[in-house]
């Protein structure tokens, strides 16, 4: 009840402090004093630290199951262990945009200390920028999402937490993900006031890079973790599903990715200033339209929360005023200067980084349209269509061998005018490569020409990253690395895709089901209770073509609150592949549909992903011996 | 210029799609199609969940009244929801409802039932979930609104709420 008080009044008081904070930054943008004013900082620090409190204050009512707060009353139940309880703090709407707060007003926290060396009005801009972002969202969760909302009379119990969300991955999935979509923030932020202040220098790349590098590790890991969360609890078996709300954290992920080509281009070269400027702004953009497309409820999904209107159409009109905002600083203010660095030879790696740029544009814009079509067609002629996997399968694959091939090459190239060297190993390397997908692939698929060259592109990039990587002096590791981790991530998605193979049957206890030489055997059930769920246990037994035995035991699992059945896979994971079993109850209780699939090299796509995230760490780390 | 025209059409672009996204906000994405309502009411055979015999629908419908069919189940967490109003709307005396029960233990059921009350006129048993689909259901709950002329009027995707039931009760004035 208490720490309920307080959680409300320190937020409004990180409200005052921000109004305070625009005030005492634009008396402080006028004045001739060299270095800013150190009240600012402390008073962002204090503004930190209310939303911090804020923010504790609502995981101590979690904690405590304190039901007089309605946030609590809805996301929360007794029986939850611990662990859930605090997690539910985010895993809810208001709880959730709590969290956004702490991630903006920490970023920008950070960026006061850490650009010590920067110019002051450039300074002071950024941070009245992310001062509106910040102010829109304090009114955005004071006014149609409070989570410090009093409930009376008291009620005795929760209404419990979505079982889905009660995870270990989905735990540690939004904080990750937020700090590195709500990071771009401070991206966007910072780009405006360079923008408006002349400075996309060199200078500016090298600071603002570390911030990129910041919100795409950690954007990268956190819709790994959403996407391993997906494989095994929502049962369906795979990672990647085109869902909207996917596709809304990938967005981001493709410009971000591109911006971080293009910084290294600015960082080194000053050119591509416009590419980095609108970059910056559409990553930030198209975060928000996710956070937009999730909340609103015009998108349904696991992660809208709650369907009311009030709140889209405030993030909807908030985003509109920064896309004006941002749109009218770059046309005023920007003008691509310095003609001569934007002189490159079309064969340099300035050239080569602006076609990564055109095919992350061209990914991202199937992704968009797959996305916010349905919305589209629906409002236009109230039609409702879904766009599923087919769509994007057919638009990005055809794409991914020339974007493989450009990834293998752009490294190798040079500054300004280059020319191909070795040119003997490429070749050499290109032959293997085919050679070897035609061997591997012949048996295999049906579909072999398309198949033959996907996957030869991607075993030349694998050929080329690694010889950089493991034979060579480490010129460029980060970059190395990243494109190591890529190539491995593409072949085990491909193999994954090509070798997977699933049983679905319908099966009941003592009975043995055949197919291709696979046996599946269900021993028995047993029972279980825990605090929150009871779940029935499968025993299967399965051997394989080669006599192989796995046993498997896959849980239904019926939570109590709220009441729901959940199935649980169970996954048995080896290096080289995962055997997948999920159960659900048909018919009564005689009878349970099982799906067992065997699918290879799922490890390798988390592994690569975690090399991909690793190679941004290394960069960040090593940024200054790379020359 | 060019740059200046750029500008306008950028300009109408965003405008555009803020439309669009305002008006998305106010369309209901529940999916209702629209040619399963004025439907003739199927012909079927069905077990009675009490007397547990076979009945014909004819005699199901029988009376000159509103008749609601609402498809429910034990294990169905909405159902559970929702039940507190349809013994709302038993209260209404023109109309009656017919319950479906759903691809569901009977003991279940009967203990649901047994702890929740019984808004039913009738409860027709639906093992397999064919019933279901002969009415043109999706999944459970599902209501459907029947009028005096057995035609299917109106259709309820999901658990009904406050506001489908003074639709309800407006219609069977």
């Amino acid at each position: 009840m208490l720490a309920n008080q307080i959680g409300y009044y320190s937020l409004i008081l990180g409200l005052m402090f921000s109004i305070y904070l625009c005030r005492v930054a634009i008396r402080d943008f006028n004045n001739d004093d060299k270095n800013v004013n150190s009240k600012i900082i402390t008073l962002s620090f204090l503004q930190l630290t209310f939303v911090i409190v804020s923010f504790l204050s609502l995981i101590m009512s979690f904690i405590n199951s304190d039901f007089s707060n309605e946030t609590v009353f809805n996301n929360s139940h007794t029986t939850k262990p611990l662990f859930y309880k605090i997690s539910g703090t985010w895993g809810n709407h208001e709880g959730s945009l709590l969290l956004w707060l702490v991630v903006l007003t920490l970023f920008i926290f950070l960026f006061l200390i850490k650009s010590k060396e920067e110019p002051k009005k450039y300074r002071i801009l950024t941070l009245l920028f992310q001062q509106l972002i910040i102010i829109g969202f304090f009114l955005f969760v004071l006014m149609t999402s409070n989570p410090f909302n009093y409930l009376f009379p008291i009620p005795p119990e929760g209404l419990g937490l979505n079982p889905i969300l009660q995870d270990p991955a989905l735990a540690i999935h939004p904080p990750l993900l937020y700090l590195g979509y709500v990071g771009s923030s401070i991206i966007f932020s910072a780009s405006l006031a360079a923008v408006a202040q002349n400075y996309v220098t060199k200078e500016w790349g090298q600071h603002i890079k570390k911030w990129v590098l910041v919100s795409w590790v950690f954007l990268t890991i956190g819709i790994m973790l959403g996407s391993i969360w997906a494989y095994y609890e929502l049962g369906w078996g795979g990672f990647w599903f085109w869902d909207p709300v996917e596709n809304v954290s990938l967005m981001p992920w493709l410009t971000l990715t591109a911006l971080l080509h293009c910084i290294l281009v600015l960082e080194k070269r000053g050119a591509l200033t416009s590419w980095v400027v609108i970059l910056s702004i559409t990553t930030f953009t198209l975060s928000m339209c996710g956070t937009f497309l999730v909340r609103s409820g015009i998108l349904n999904s696991v992660h809208t929360f709650a369907n009311d209107p009030a709140r889209g159409i405030f993030i909807l009109i908030f985003l509109f005023v920064l896309i004006f905002l941002s749109l009218g600083i770059f046309f005023l203010f920007h003008n691509e200067n310095d003609k001569d660095s934007n002189n490159f030879f079309w064969l340099s790696k300035e050239s080569s980084i602006l076609v990564n740029n055109w095919f992350m544009m061209y990914f991202l814009s199937v992704v968009l349209i797959g996305t916010v079509y349905p919305i589209f067609l629906d409002v236009i002629s109230a039609e409702k269509i879904s766009v599923g996997p087919p769509f994007y399968n057919k638009l990005i694959v055809p794409f991914l061998s020339p974007f493989l091939l450009f990834m293998a090459f752009g490294p190798k190239l040079k500054w300004i005018k280059s020319k191909i060297e070795n040119k003997r190993s490429l070749t050499i390397f290109l032959i293997i490569s085919v050679m070897l997908t035609y061997f591997v692939l012949e048996n295999i698929t049906t579909d072999i020409l398309f198949y033959t060259i996907l996957i030869s592109a991607a075993f030349f990039l694998f050929f080329t990253t690694s010889k950089e990587l493991f034979f060579k002096k480490f010129n460029n590791i980060a970059q190395a690395v990243a494109h190591f981790g890529f190539s491995l991530f593409i072949l085990s998605i491909l193999f994954n895709s090509i070798l997977s193979s699933e049983i679905t049957t319908n099966i009941k206890v003592g009975e043995r089901y055949n197919y291709n030489d696979v046996e599946i055997l269900f021993e028995k059930i047993e029972e279980k209770k825990e605090s929150n769920f009871n779940s029935i246990i499968g025993y299967f037994k399965i051997t394989n073509d080669k006599g192989k035995v796995v046993r498997l035991n896959p849980e239904i699992r019926t939570y109590n609150q709220p009441i729901t059945i959940t199935s649980e896979a169970d996954i048995k994971t080896t290096l080289l592949e995962d055997k997948f079993l999920v159960m659900n109850i048909v018919k009564g209780n005689e009878y349970f549909n099982i799906r067992y699939q065997v699918k290879p090299f799922m490890l390798w796509i988390w592994i690569s992903v975690s090399i991909l995230s690793l190679s941004g760490l290394i960069s960040l780390f090593k940024k200054k011996h790379e020359k | 210029m060019k740059n200046k025209i750029n500008l306008v059409i950028l300009f109408i672009f965003i405008i555009f799609c803020f439309i669009i996204f305002f008006k998305g906000l106010n369309n209901s994405n529940i999916y209702t199609p629209i040619n399963n309502v004025e439907k003739n009411l199927p012909i079927f055979k069905a077990r009675d969940f009490i007397s547990n015999t076979h009945i014909d629908s004819a005699n199901i419908f029988a009376e000159e009244s509103y008749y609601i069919v609402n498809i429910w189940a034990s294990w169905c967490a909405p159902c559970r929801k929702e039940h507190p109003l349809l013994m709302e709307l038993q209260k209404n005396k023109s109309i009656k409802l017919i319950g479906l029960n759903y691809k569901d233990n009977l003991n279940n059921a009967k203990k649901f039932i047994n702890e929740l009350g019984n808004p039913y006129t009738k409860i027709l048993i639906d093992k397999d979930g064919t019933l279901s689909v002969e009415f043109g259901a999706y999944g459970v709950p599902e209501t459907f609104l029947i009028n005096k002329d057995k035609k299917i009027i109106k259709k309820y995707v999901g658990p009904i709420n406050q506001k489908i039931v003074q639709e309800i009760k407006l219609i069977v004035k």
